[in-house]
């Protein structure tokens, strides 16, 4: 297997604050990644390097081999690495089906997009398909706005879908959703991944990880401290103290929501 | 505000159009546009051609403006940079080049378009680069830039500003020449707005009012996408600045570059309803004569602001969202009561499905102006 995202030595300061500090991890082609750590340990930061929205200080990432060190997010997203956030965000105002066309991916120039219906026919399919896939059909024409906690996070991931990334990235899917959706998300998961999807997962519900994950990397004060199968992670004393011992738990106060 | 959702998407609707209420809106526009043909015909006396015309010129104004800042959510409050600039192109040009007064004067009005959006391309390039508060800040800053060119420069005649040409058309039907030169450019202007709305450009922009990070973030290229908004917008107002300044027959700085034009359009957009189609229309349909009567009948001619001042607070305290909204929402809200008292009287209960809240909510949190 192949590393289809590679992250090396990435360091990000913001101010004096050090947010992820000579960094690396790379995520194998088909695999479910896990990525855990204490509040504060640098775990968005790094997905924001990784999709573009933040240029690393240092360090550098590529796809399949290719250096995207500093690329836009939508140049990212074209590449193929899809990405939800942890507190969702969707296009309130706009309808579920409208939300899935966004990311419908489209090579034309501005002329043609002006010119050009918001979706053909195909289009649309294509996405009624994913939105049937997390169970979403029935809410199309609704505003986004009106989906439950859960159910933006399904949408989330199935307009990641639409423009079939190969590696998704997933901040905290299980977080402050009910436990039965919890169970829809992972199914998700595991089917798409099944289909040949790759996965890089933040999350704080440890039974969700270490079900899924058959890899996990620690992360602790910006910076990968380990690297291995649940049963390692598990037992390591480096991570109990990561987490036992922390300092910073201040920091994103809002990761708690779904701690166990 | 369903218009963008394909026809193919085959799940059920809630609070959807009828195809019956969607040929009745379509019967709507067409009389709406017969009546704008056949105004001149109808009203002769010209005070209330003059007051016809102006009123296009806003109704283009404001829908060109709503096509950019209703849509993508940045209030920009520079618009009459494009204006002015389309009305000095015009009034440069034809003195420069002699062209006598008439029907070929008319010729320079797409041209006062083009030299708009060329403008605003600069402009949106560095307008754009900032978000909400800022933005509406720095067009404020770059329209007083392009009036304070337009007062110093020898070419626009500095202060004393610049004359047009003088048409030799006999008093009677004058207006009517301006009254359709800015009808077109009315329809320019809706068929633009009509063509983003429907269009894959005019979803990316809805998707960055809402989230701009996020739709980066799949893939929408939301720089390109402001900047060809921007600048479509300013090439209507550039064109109907360029039929103001054949109007008028002189202009100068201050009027052509006026502050005041680009608070009066933003308040007529969100007047109507910020982000619709038939909002701006209306809003500039209310505000419009409403201005030109209180400057005819007061000599004191800034009456009319404390009129929009306290006008603009009762728009805000009752309908937020402006007048189209608000109407539809209302339609709606009954329809549904409607349907579903019908079908608890069917079930035997409350019909309601998983979803939390219906339509009616729906519809306010989908049709919220501007700000995140």
């Amino acid at each position: 297997m192949t590393a289809l995202l590679e992250v090396a030595g990435v360091s990000k300061a913001f101010g004096g604050l050090r947010a992820l500090d000579d960094c690396s991890l790379s995520v194998a082609e088909g695999a479910i990644a896990g990525l855990i750590g204490p509040n504060g340990s640098g775990k968005t930061t790094l997905f924001n390097v990784i999709t573009g929205y933040v240029r690393p200080d240092a360090g550098s990432v590529s796809v399949r081999g290719e250096t995207v060190t500093g690329s836009s997010p939508a140049r990212l997203f074209s590449l193929g690495v899809g990405r939800t956030f942890q507190l969702t965000r969707i296009f309130g105002r706009l309808s579920v089906m409208e939300n899935m066309l966004v990311a419908t991916q489209r090579h034309e120039g501005w002329l043609r997009s002006v010119l050009r219906r918001a979706a053909s026919a195909a289009e649309v399919n294509h996405a009624l398909e994913l939105l049937d896939f997390v169970g979403l059909t029935r809410l199309a024409d609704l505003p986004a706005a009106n989906l439950s906690y859960g159910q933006r996070k399904l949408l989330e991931l199935a307009y990641v879908l639409v423009a079939d990334p190969q590696v998704i990235l997933l901040d905290e899917p299980a977080g402050g959703v009910n436990p039965t959706l919890v169970n829809e998300i992972r199914d998700r998961i595991v089917e798409l991944n099944a289909s040949g999807k790759t996965f890089l997962i933040v999350e704080h519900n440890m039974e969700f990880v270490m079900q899924l994950c058959a890899d996990i990397t620690v992360m602790h004060q910006g910076r990968a401290i380990l690297h291995g199968p649940p049963s390692v992670v598990r037992t390591d004393q480096r991570v109990l103290d990561a987490y036992l011992g922390g300092d910073e738990d201040d920091e994103e106060l809002d990761d708690d929501v779904a701690v166990g | 505000m369903n218009g963008l959702t394909p026809p193919t998407a085959g799940a059920s609707r809630a609070g959807a159009r009828l195809p019956g209420a969607r040929r009745a809106q379509g019967v709507a526009w067409l009389v709406f546009g017969a009546f704008l043909i056949a105004f001149p015909a109808l009203f002769t006396n010209p005070t209330i051609t003059s007051i016809a015309v102006f009123t296009l010129i806003f109704m283009t104004s404001t829908t060109a403006w709503n096509a950019f800042s209703g849509y993508s959510g940045y209030l920009a409050l520079g618009h009459a940079a494009f204006f002015g600039t389309g009305a000095y192109t015009l009034a440069v040009l034809t003195t420069d080049l002699h062209t006598p007064g008439g029907y070929g004067v008319f010729w320079f009005v797409p041209l006062g378009g083009v030299v708009a959006s060329l403008a605003a391309i600069p402009v949106g390039l560095v307008a754009l680069r900032t978000r909400r508060h800022t933005f509406v800040v720095i067009t404020i800053a770059i329209f007083f830039i392009f009036q304070l060119l337009a007062t110093n420069f020898s070419f626009t005649g500095s202060s004393s500003g610049e004359q047009t040409p003088t048409p030799s058309w006999s008093a009677a039907g004058y207006n009517d020449r301006f009254y359709y030169a800015a009808l077109v450019c009315l329809a320019i202007a809706l068929a633009l707005a009509v063509l983003i709305r429907r269009s894959r450009f005019g979803l990316q922009l809805l998707a960055i009012r809402d989230d701009e990070d996020r739709a980066a973030g799949l893939g929408v290229r939301v720089t390109r996408v402001k900047l060809v908004a921007f600048v479509v917008s300013a090439f209507s107002v550039g064109m109907v600045g360029a039929v103001y300044a054949y109007f008028l027959g002189q202009i100068y700085p201050q009027f052509a570059f006026d502050p005041l034009f680009d608070l009066t359009i933003a308040l007529m957009a969100f007047l109507g309803g910020l982000g619709t189609l038939s909002g701006p229309l209306l809003g500039a349909m209310l505000l419009e004569p409403l201005q030109q009567y209180f400057t005819l009948q007061f000599s004191a001619g800034d009456v009319y602001l404390i009129v929009y001042g306290a006008l603009f607070l009762v728009v805000i305290l009752l309908m937020p969202r402006g007048i189209v909204p608000a109407v539809t929402d209302f339609v709606a809200t009954r329809r549904v009561r409607r349907s579903n008292l019908a079908e608890q009287v069917a079930l035997g209960q409350g019909g309601t499905q998983e979803v939390a809240s219906g339509p009616a909510v729906a519809d306010q949190v989908q049709a919220v102006p501007g700000g995140a």
